[in-house]
């Protein structure tokens, strides 16, 4: 079992919705980081959950900087605390139009350059903070208030981008899994250079489920397998244990899709769509972990 | 501390007093014309004869925000750019005055496309007035190295802790070559000390939601802090006329005290304009050249009494006139301006020609050099 510290680095007074899974997350990563961390937070929900001047939720430092802009202010900042021979764990939290779509240029600039910090993406699936707008990490078929029929084209697969770039440790996750969270944290900050991790951020309010379902939600979208939890440290490409015992038998994404009100307007057709799109992907990814393991 | 004397770009000079200053971090992204100064700094960074972390980033706006992220560590940074490298960076020149970081930049003035053009001309910095930055413009080489270390000494103390541009005529300086003396500031720019910097120790929020009377205290406390730049700027160039032996003013005068004509211009125009003035005053006007310096923060005591005005603006603010024309006439209703628009992408400007924008002045119009007159 993974010891996870009792000591809580975020204060009892966040301005989240209620069930807000990106809070959940951030609870266990600032866990795993410890003191001597500061968080980068461009324009998103957590530049607003941290509350209003002159008062705090984190009890790190927090940078807040402009949207396009996360990873290029966590480069002049890690580069300086090493100038000065400080570890400091630099940590951008991001949401998914903060990292996928706006903020895009600046991460793949410093994941190419090989900058010594942790990009963490909570990924809610759309612009949560000013009301649930469309990112390109919205999945096809939900409702947004921008894609008020469903949105009609895929979800950009970030991962994928991210990959190109050979960084040395990368990793998905899910707010339901905080053990998961916090050892990929744990393991992300051991090692030089850039790491991402994905985290997937169920959002009550945006996703139209009960506040109290926020981990049953994400469970769901994990043991379906439209979100897979995996880790890939240099070569070495790992299915998380939730999913690898998810893959074994995967429920339907049906089920999934209908605990939610964004998926109202799905129909039968984009429904077999997003299933075969599942599928597909479950190979992918069990045929890359054989290929890891084989060539280990 | 031995000065020599040595042949140099205006470019290179900016580099040169970039390495004396020691900055911890350089971010920055290559621009025509002003990619010499961070080439120059690329080299002493990798020969090892600067001791700093260069950071070639993949956007100006990321060269400026990763200033912004590593100068709120406590340390000494410096980036340089141009035209439409600067306007790339427009959204972040706001974040990094407002969080009262003393970032020091290399501003190469350079027009705005379309269509595209490297000449120079003052637009680009002019649009980035309200930015909450420092402007000086410089005139010579040796004023380009000088103003740059001073520059850190100014933005980095602690009665002001905003940014500061140095700007620089495109080709017009950056490129051309002249002699200055390399003087080594020693201990004249001295260590920075940021009394907001991040410790994780005390750990605080930078940048957090802010009510709106908060909000309004921090934006007045800018501009408190502009004041007080001027008597930093004021103390700073004449410490440094004291140790170094040359002497800057926020606005450098010419033969002005008796004059009844003066020509006001920003960088290497208002250097130029000496020439005509010497020519004028042979012909028996009483001509002299203001040249501005410090454009932010604004000069507060322009001697304009009885004196009529030749604005030269290297710029034009559309559907209003000449930046530096509208701005003096704001500051001081009584002054007599004659607006003269010229220098735009390049613009060839004589001596003889400002010798001309005298004798031809018309107090109170906007004359577009170049134009035929039927057309303006």
């Amino acid at each position: 079992m993974t010891e996870i510290p009792k000591e809580e680095m975020l204060l009892k007074c966040p301005s989240t919705c209620a069930g807000c899974g990106s809070l959940l997350a951030l609870r266990y990563i600032l866990k795993a980081a410890g003191k001597d961390t500061v968080l980068v937070i461009p324009a998103c929900c957590n530049s607003v959950i941290q509350g209003v001047y002159p008062y705090m939720l984190h009890t790190v430092p927090v940078y807040n900087i402009a949207f396009a802009a996360a990873a290029a202010c966590a480069s002049g900042m890690s580069e300086a605390f090493r100038a000065v021979g400080k570890k400091t764990n630099v940590i951008v939290y991001a949401g998914d139009g903060g990292t996928a779509d706006i903020g895009i240029q600046a991460l793949s600039g410093a994941l190419e350059r090989g900058e010594d910090f942790l990009y963490i993406c909570y990924d809610n699936e759309a612009y949560g903070n000013t009301g649930m707008q469309r990112s390109g990490a919205t999945p096809l078929g939900a409702i947004t208030t921008t894609t008020p029929n469903g949105k009609t084209v895929n979800k950009k697969d970030l991962d994928r981008i991210i990959e190109a770039h050979n960084l040395p440790y990368q990793a998905t996750a899910c707010a339901s899994y905080p053990a998961d969270i916090y050892n990929k944290v744990k393991k992300a900050l051991s090692i030089p250079g850039p790491k991402f991790i994905h985290i997937l951020a169920p959002c009550p309010p945006g996703w139209r489920t009960p506040s109290e379902k926020t981990v049953e939600i994400g469970k769901m979208a994990v043991k379906s397998g439209i979100w897979v939890l995996w880790e890939k440290e240099y070569d070495k490409f790992t299915i998380s244990a939730p999913s690898r015992a998810a893959m074994k038998k995967p429920s339907p994404v049906a089920d999934y899709l209908k605990a939610q009100g964004r998926f109202r307007k799905v129909d039968d057709a984009t429904a077999a769509k997003i299933q075969a799109q599942v599928d597909k992907n479950l190979k992918k990814i069990a045929a890359e972990a054989a290929y890891s393991e084989e060539n280990a | 501390m031995s000065d020599k004397l040595v042949m140099s770009t205006g470019n290179k000079a900016m580099a040169a007093a970039v390495k004396m200053v020691k900055p911890t971090v350089v971010a920055a992204y290559p621009i025509t014309p002003q990619t010499e100064v961070i080439e120059a700094i690329a080299e002493y960074v990798g020969g090892g004869e600067m001791d700093a972390r260069y950071i070639p980033v993949e956007s100006e706006h990321s060269a400026m925000t990763a200033c912004i992220g590593a100068s709120i560590t406590g340390i000494r940074v410096f980036t340089a750019t141009s035209s439409h490298g600067l306007l790339y960076m427009h959204e972040m020149l706001h974040w990094a005055a407002g969080a009262r970081l003393p970032i020091v930049m290399g501003q190469i003035n350079r027009t705005l496309a379309p269509g595209w053009n490297i000449w120079a001309e003052h637009s680009d910095a002019l649009s980035q007035r309200d930015t909450g930055w420092l402007q000086v413009y410089v005139s010579t080489v040796q004023e380009a190295y000088d103003a740059t270390i001073m520059a850190f000494r100014i933005a980095e103390d602690n009665r002001v802790l905003l940014p500061v541009m140095i700007n620089m005529d495109g080709f017009l300086l950056s490129h051309i070559m002249q002699p200055f003396e390399m003087t080594e500031p020693g201990d004249f720019v001295p260590q920075i000390s940021l009394p907001h910097k991040i410790d994780v120790n005390d750990p605080k929020g930078y940048g957090a939601m802010s009510p709106s009377d908060i909000h309004f205290t921090f934006r007045h406390d800018m501009e408190k802090a502009m004041r007080a730049s001027r008597t930093v700027i004021a103390e700073t160039e004449a410490a440094f006329a004291k140790r170094f032996g040359r002497s800057y003013a926020p606005i450098e005068e010419y033969l002005c005290d008796d004059a009844d004509v003066v020509i006001v211009a920003m960088g290497t125009l208002g250097k130029e304009a000496e020439v005509a003035a010497d020519i004028l005053r042979k012909e028996g006007v009483k001509a002299g050249v203001m040249r501005i310096r410090w454009l932010r923060p604004f000069p507060i005591d322009m001697k304009i009494e009885g004196k009529d005005l030749v604005v030269i603006d290297r710029d034009y603010s559309f559907g209003f006139g000449g930046v530096v024309a509208g701005e003096i006439q704001a500051r001081y209703p009584q002054a007599k301006i004659a607006s003269v628009i010229a220098g735009l992408g390049g613009q060839e400007v004589t001596y003889e020609d400002m010798a001309t924008f005298v004798r031809t002045r018309k107090v109170g119009t906007e004359f577009w050099f170049g134009i035929p007159s039927e057309e303006q």
